[in-house]
């Protein structure tokens, strides 16, 4: 079973989404997504500077097996972006809630946060999909 | 409903994660993908290779058949040596790669698993009066690495295994265990009833011999430049444009092996080649991206991670003559290639030159 961790809000597609205390929301993918994705070998990340919505593709994650999107879970203007992921991807199997994050964003507004899945919504998520 | 090998549980049991794959139900990884790879590059790695299909022939007409059904001439072979080749249509399109071993009272074919009835139904198909064709429900265990043979021998008290030429099998026990192998590395492929694969699978285990999924055998085969059939080649393609001139055999003339007029035909103006690509920018490289060269279009048909090499290669079907640089489309952005002759990694090291990789 993979690690859902309840402080922080999910997308259906398998990125996270957690508020940081300067009011940034950080973004990654779940444990289950990189477990499903397996060795990552390549992140494609925004720039700095554009803004994202909810929804659309902002990156790409690359396996050794197969290339998958990574969508923005909300809307707001991507602020930093993870440079470790580019000399040493395989840190999102590693630690993919901590220093596997990816990118993160200013949102619009904080409160679009509760359009996202809570843990419990997103272990459903998982295990419909195992089934 | 997928099949399963005689090793599903053990797969199973020791965590892997399980797909489909042309109807079977394999093991892609145990955990870390790279770290099978790099097990079976540096020490020893086992993979089960049980979907393969064994198909046995034999009779008087054993080898006019199988002189006519495969490209490359079985005519050279001596009892207990084997040869790589390629069965054609008469269009000269690939049909199928296969292993050709000479045995005793014939030969053995080891053909692809996703091409298991194509194959048996076109044996049938030119079947011949005394012929017999057998499709043999056995279980297959690939061992390969540096140290495979070693350990094996070891193991098993099977000393012969480590006077094998590469490319010759021995017999013990009903046990058939060939120096072949899909991963550019020396090892051993064993054949053996299905019954006898479980404890085989779990010596090997006990005595530390890393199991490796699909994943790492693709990454294996695609370092050492080695085709997967469906994908670097198929019925729409020649030998001749698919990196496997090599294997087909022209002489002796008189040899009227299926699909050679086809071949003869194309053989004096052979419009592209397969090759290997390495990407010199960052990204991974997929089957079915564009390449550009100063001759014109091709296509990847592999593309990975090489986790040897720490980079993205792939194999590319390009033009002819086309110079080294070349461009490569990824989503939409243009990417720095470089064509190579594959392999790119045999017997644990990298076979690309320095200068390439800058």
């Amino acid at each position: 079973m993979s690690d859902i961790p309840s402080d922080i809000k999910y997308a259906s597609t398998h990125e996270w989404a957690r508020l940081e205390e300067d009011g940034t929301v950080a973004v990654g993918i779940s444990d289950h997504a990189q477990s499903a994705l397996g060795d990552v070998v390549y992140v494609e990340l925004p720039e700095i500077g554009v803004i994202v919505s909810a929804g659309e593709e902002a990156g790409v994650v690359e396996s050794v097996k197969a290339a998958s999107d990574i969508y923005a879970p909300i809307r707001g203007e991507v602020c930093a972006i993870n440079e470790t992921l580019e000399g040493a991807p395989e840190t999102v199997n590693e630690d993919p809630y901590g220093d596997g994050w990816f990118f993160r964003v200013k949102p619009d507004d904080e409160a679009d946060l509760d359009d996202l899945l809570d843990a419990e919504q997103y272990t459903q998520v998982c295990e419909d999909e195992e089934h | 409903m997928a099949a399963k090998t005689p090793l599903y549980e053990a797969h199973v049991r020791a965590g892997a994660k399980m797909v489909d794959f042309a109807g079977w139900l394999m093991p892609v990884n145990y955990g870390s993908q790279i770290e099978e790879h790099l097990a079976v590059r540096q020490h020893v790695g086992m993979f089960d290779v049980s979907h393969m299909t064994i198909i046995d022939v034999y009779g008087p007409d054993a080898e006019v058949f199988l002189q006519r059904v495969v490209a490359n001439n079985v005519g050279i072979l001596v009892p207990n040596q084997a040869l790589y080749g390629a069965v054609l249509n008469a269009h000269g399109g690939v049909l199928d790669d296969l292993i050709v071993y000479r045995t005793s009272t014939g030969y053995r074919c080891v053909v692809n698993a996703s091409t298991r009835e194509k194959m048996l139904d076109w044996f049938q198909d030119q079947a011949m009066p005394r012929l017999q064709i057998e499709h043999r429900d056995e279980a297959m265990i690939a061992v390969q690495g540096p140290e495979a043979r070693v350990r094996f021998a070891e193991l098993t008290g099977i000393a012969a295994v480590l006077d094998l030429k590469p490319f010759f099998a021995v017999h013990h026990d009903g046990w058939m265990i060939g120096r072949t192998g899909y991963t550019g590395e020396d090892g051993v492929e064993v054949m053996l009833p299905s019954d006898q694969a479980p404890g085989l699978w779990a010596s090997l285990t006990d005595a530390g011999v890393a199991p490796a999924g699909l994943g790492a055998r693709d990454t294996l085969r695609l370092e050492a430049g080695l085709n997967l059939y469906g994908q670097d080649m198929d019925e729409t393609t020649s030998p001749l444009i698919s990196n496997m001139g090599w294997t087909v055999a022209w002489a002796p003339e008189q040899r009227a092996f299926i699909g050679r007029q086809a071949l003869e035909a194309q053989r004096d103006a052979v419009p592209e080649q397969l090759t290997g690509l390495i990407l010199k920018d960052k990204g991974v490289l997929r089957h079915g991206q564009s390449v550009h060269t100063d001759q014109g279009p091709g296509m990847i048909t592999s593309g990975s991670y090489a986790p040897s090499l720490g980079m993205s290669i792939g194999l590319a079907r390009v033009p002819r003559g086309a110079s080294a640089d070349c461009m490569v489309d990824i989503r939409g952005q243009e990417k720095k290639g470089l064509l190579v002759r594959p392999p790119f990694v045999r017997h644990g090291r990298s076979r690309i030159a320095d200068e390439a990789l800058r």
